[in-house]
């Protein structure tokens, strides 16, 4: 039976929704539904999909679209609650591991020396093999320089664990102005009494214009 | 820990006086002194922490004072027996070289903009390393899986099939075990040894060594060890492969080697 009526379709979502133990994609859905080579129509999937998270809006779970696809969940507001269910607490990261897993998916794709430079000391191994242990981070290629030094980039994996489609959705990163505004010790000009310096060179760096790159990236 | 870093009131660092000060004034039991060094994440973490520190009017790094800082907090891990990274000491000597070049009078000719402050390079890390710190944070305040949101998951894991197994006794296996030596002594035994050496191998050991070189010496294609039998295999192998038209043979005279080619 070819489901053609959007009022078939939702409670077979939600069950598939709710039996499979990954996110499922609509492309992933049309296959699983299709009947005789005949598949439901998409537009009709991705209407029912919108109701379907519409009547989640007073309910301690939701459903949402990640990176690789549809998924219910718990609501994050309940998670003080939930915690209780388990023996173990949750692993807190390391500032060195959420650092290193930022470089990695605000500038991907990075060496590890390139993260070293900016975090201005060295990337430890056990840190690099907790993120892909978690399956956050992969290797994607190597940078074609002497050593060929292996270049990491974030999984889908790692966008589906933080509950977000694409990198776009990330928390914004700050300018360097911003970061300069707020600590206006690192304004370098001319007041400054310990130099002779006659230039009105700013904190800015050129390199600026590449940050701004990365992050439309 | 975080709250120890945000609330200068902890350290009392930024006072008029320099902050050479700050061990004697206050009292930090040494354990708490530790735990608050050993939370900065290297060099550019705790030059951050410094700067932040400077609630002076300035608009400027005071690279002498953030130096002379820098270098007491430095001595204060060591005296404490932390574990210092290498980096650490690295950035006492590029803050030592920033220092040294400031006090030098600079060119007037301002062809080179880019040697302009010797600070810039230290200040461009810090802001980029200021950026990540926070994105970081912001990171991990986002609501995560198997933290602050859990997935569902069913435990089908496919059908699984009983097969019931027979009930054996003791008893039944004794008597089967009787059963299997009254038929052993029904059967003469006769052992049949398969041929060590085949002519068929050798011809394929002869096609492979000629795959590899071009020309190959009788001698190769047999080994000591094999004794005659390896001589007389190898040469039927030889006068397959020539009867075959896949070789040519050449011998120059009589008890010279013999050298075997590809067709």
């Amino acid at each position: 039976m070819l489901l053609t009526q959007k009022k078939q379709l939702k409670p077979v979502l939600e069950a598939l929704l709710m039996a499979a133990n990954h996110p499922i994609n609509v492309k992933e859905m049309r296959k699983l539904l299709s009947e005789n080579g005949k598949t439901p129509d998409t537009q009709l999937l991705k209407e029912a999909l919108t109701e379907l998270i519409d009547e989640c809006a007073e309910r301690g779970i939701e459903l949402v679209e990640v990176a690789s696809g549809y998924r219910y969940q718990t609501r994050a507001d309940y998670a003080p609650w939930l915690l209780k269910l388990w023996e173990s607490k949750p692993p807190r990261y390391s500032k060195a591991c959420l650092e290193t897993l930022a470089l990695i998916a605000y500038r991907q794709p990075i060496t590890r020396s390139d993260m070293e430079q900016v975090r201005g000391i060295s990337v430890a191994t056990s840190t690099m093999r907790i993120l892909e242990e978690r399956g956050w981070i992969q290797i994607a290629g190597h940078k074609e320089v002497p050593g060929r030094p292996a270049l990491y980039t974030t999984t889908d994996k790692f966008l589906d664990d933080f509950n977000i489609r694409s990198l776009d959705e990330l928390p914004k990163i700050e300018s360097s102005e911003e970061v300069t505004l707020k600590n206006p010790q690192l304004m370098l000009s001319t007041t400054d009494n310990e130099t002779q310096s006659a230039s009105k060179k700013n904190a800015q760096p050129n390199d600026d214009a590449d940050l701004s790159n990365a992050e439309k990236e | 820990m975080n709250d120890n870093r945000q609330s200068p009131p902890t350290l009392a660092l930024a006072t008029e006086q320099p902050t050479t000060e700050l061990p004697q004034d206050l009292y930090i039991p040494p354990n708490a002194l530790r735990v608050f060094l050993e939370t900065f994440e290297g060099p550019l973490d705790l030059l951050l922490y410094l700067i932040r520190q400077q609630n002076l009017d300035i608009l400027s790094l005071p690279i002498a004072k953030i130096t002379d800082q820098y270098i007491h907090y430095i001595d204060m891990m060591q005296e404490l027996q932390i574990e210092l990274a290498a980096e650490y000491l690295l950035m006492v000597a590029i803050l030592a070289e920033i220092k040294s070049r400031m006090l030098l009078p600079r060119h007037e000719q301002d062809d080179e903009a880019e040697e302009d402050d010797p600070r810039a390079e230290l200040v461009r890390r810090l802001i980029e390393y200021e950026r990540i710190k926070n994105v970081a944070e912001r990171l991990d305040a986002i609501p995560r899986t198997d933290r602050d949101i859990y997935t569902f998951e069913s435990a089908y894991e496919g059908l699984r099939i009983v097969k019931p197994l027979p009930q054996v006794q003791l008893e039944n296996l004794a008597t089967a075990y009787r059963g299997a030596l009254a038929r052993v002594a029904l059967y003469q035994q006769h052992k049949i040894n398969r041929e060590p050496l085949l002519i068929g191998d050798r011809i394929n050991h002869v096609l492979k060594l000629l795959d590899s070189s071009h020309q190959i010496e009788f001698s190769h294609c047999f080994r000591a060890e094999e004794g005659e039998a390896g001589v007389v295999v190898a040469f039927l192998a030889l006068l397959e492969l020539l009867r075959a038209g896949m070789i040519t043979v050449a011998q120059s005279s009589f008890w010279s080697p013999i050298y075997l080619r590809r067709r």
